[in-house]
């Protein structure tokens, strides 16, 4: 009973970091040049959640199992590399970051959980650290180190959470294991630039549709950004996880 | 979990006890109505409106689809300062997209490519069709600028209406209607233009990013989403 007990609270006490906030050079500056991005103090989950929490989660709300859940929030990828429903199974442990969420899913879990997801800006300023330095960014070999798990083949068997070097932040995970989600994914390819939005080549977007971007030796970054401008809200991928963010000061499990 | 917990399907409808009074209305209504009709030998034209009044309850009632955008509860504010949610506007065929009161240039162009579309249909086309334009920046578009919008675009208050949703829930919104946004710096978005063409129980019919030029494809699937039955 005991042990069931203490299991069920280390289970489910997520984790977040105080992250002060600042001024971030980003590679989306908010005039789609060179200023400097405002971010607002906030706390952040130290790992991303796990197949067992997200597990927890769909028992809770069932209206999130895969075989319930709305075709307009989730696509037939959502969890469909678990055995069923409410079961992970051998290709996805308790202990790796839960994989193939929609963004919709992803933003119902952090809301289960009191938070919300990060936004990039929030993101961005959070994968900036390294082991000893809040902003590693200017470290050629910082850059190498990431670049390299970027190389390394997708669909390769995740690692579980917690297993990369905390960061000076006191996160885990924020490279080398999943990419993930952001609140504001879908719109990070537009131009910050609105003074397009007169050119008629361009009215697709109420703006310019292509990146523009500053910091353009952070390839590691830029790929991110990339890679989730690409996808749709209901989509997900085997290597998309997430994390959640909560308003500064918001620190309880 | 604020917004999502009511989201299930199949969602019930607000209460229950309403639909149940609704029904026991309707059927009470029958028995008088048909002993109206005894008596007054017009039984015909009374069955073809009970099956029409039993056809809009039930309407109300059925799940919506897996796939409508209505599967997403969220709480609207329209331009009259009224709250309804997102699925109130289940009925009729509908088109929508997003806006923001501030948009110098392409916001006006959105309406007018609405108008547009308008102008294609035949009058009795048009009165089925409605419109909602949803606010991507609910701070500053009060009810009362989106009043503003409404008279000085002369927006048919009976067909077209101007909608914000909580700050939190713009994203949900622009997410299930496929639309990408950022928000700038000086306050201003720049965001996708897009007109997206729903059927009455809220699935994607048709979109249009064509707003700067007649969409003759979009125009057509309008038209064929409210031909009569």
């Amino acid at each position: 009973m005991l042990i069931l007990a203490l299991a069920a609270s280390a289970a489910s006490a997520a984790e977040y970091a105080p992250i002060p906030g600042g001024e971030l050079r980003s590679v989306l500056p908010p005039d789609g040049k060179s200023s400097l991005a405002k971010v607002e103090p906030y706390a952040l989950r130290t790992l991303p959640v796990t197949n067992g929490e997200f597990l927890r989660f769909v028992e809770a709300h069932p209206e999130w199992r895969r075989d319930r859940v709305a075709g307009i929030f989730a696509d037939s990828s959502y969890l469909a590399h678990w055995t069923s429903p409410v079961a992970t199974g051998d290709a996805a442990t308790l202990e790796q970051p839960v994989t193939a969420v929609s963004w919709f899913a992803a933003e119902a879990y952090c809301e289960s959980e009191g938070g919300r997801l990060p936004t990039w800006h929030e993101w961005e300023m959070a994968a900036a650290a390294d082991e000893t330095r809040t902003d590693a960014r200017d470290d050629p070999q910082w850059r190498e180190r990431i670049l390299a798990w970027y190389a390394k083949p997708s669909g390769r068997e995740l690692a579980p959470v917690g297993k990369t070097p905390r960061n000076a932040l006191g996160l885990y995970d924020m490279h080398g294991v999943v990419w993930e989600w952001v609140e504001d994914f879908a719109g990070m390819m537009i131009s910050g630039d609105n003074r397009n939005q007169g050119d008629p080549e361009l009215l697709k977007f109420c703006g310019a549709g292509a990146l523009s971007t500053q910091d353009r030796e952070n390839y590691a970054i830029l790929m991110r950004v990339a890679m989730l401008s690409s996808l749709t809200a209901q989509q997900g991928t085997r290597n998309l996880g997430f994390r959640c963010a909560r308003a500064a000061g918001d620190n309880t499990p | 979990m604020k917004v999502f917990e009511r989201i299930g399907p199949p969602s019930p409808p607000p209460s229950v006890g309403a639909r149940v009074s609704a029904r026991t209305r309707i059927a009470t209504w029958r028995v008088l109505l048909r002993a109206h009709a005894r008596s007054c030998g017009i039984r015909v034209a009374v069955a073809l409106l009970l099956v029409l009044a039993c056809h809009a309850a039930m309407a109300a009632d059925t799940p919506l689809p897996r796939d409508s955008v209505y599967q997403l509860d969220l709480a609207l504010t329209d331009q009259d300062d009224a709250a309804l949610r997102l699925r109130d506007l289940r009925g009729h065929v509908r088109i929508v997209s997003m806006f923001y009161a501030n948009c110098p240039y392409v916001c006006p162009m959105i309406v007018e490519a609405i108008k547009r579309t308008e102008r294609a249909l035949d009058d009795d086309a048009r009165a089925r069709l409605r419109i909602s334009l949803f606010t991507l920046d609910p701070e500053r578009d009060t009810p009362e600028a989106l009043k503003r919008v409404q008279s000085e675009r002369k927006l048919d208050p009976m067909r077209w209406q101007l909608e914000r949703t909580g700050l939190a829930d713009v994203r949900k919104l622009a997410a299930v209607l496929g639309i990408q946004y950022r928000q700038l710096e000086n306050r201003e978005f720049n965001h996708s233009s897009a007109l997206i063409l729903l059927d009455a129980e809220g699935r994607v019919l048709a979109r249009s990013s064509r707003i700067g030029e007649p969409d003759p494809e979009f125009v057509a699937a309008v038209r064929a989403a409210l031909a009569p039955p």
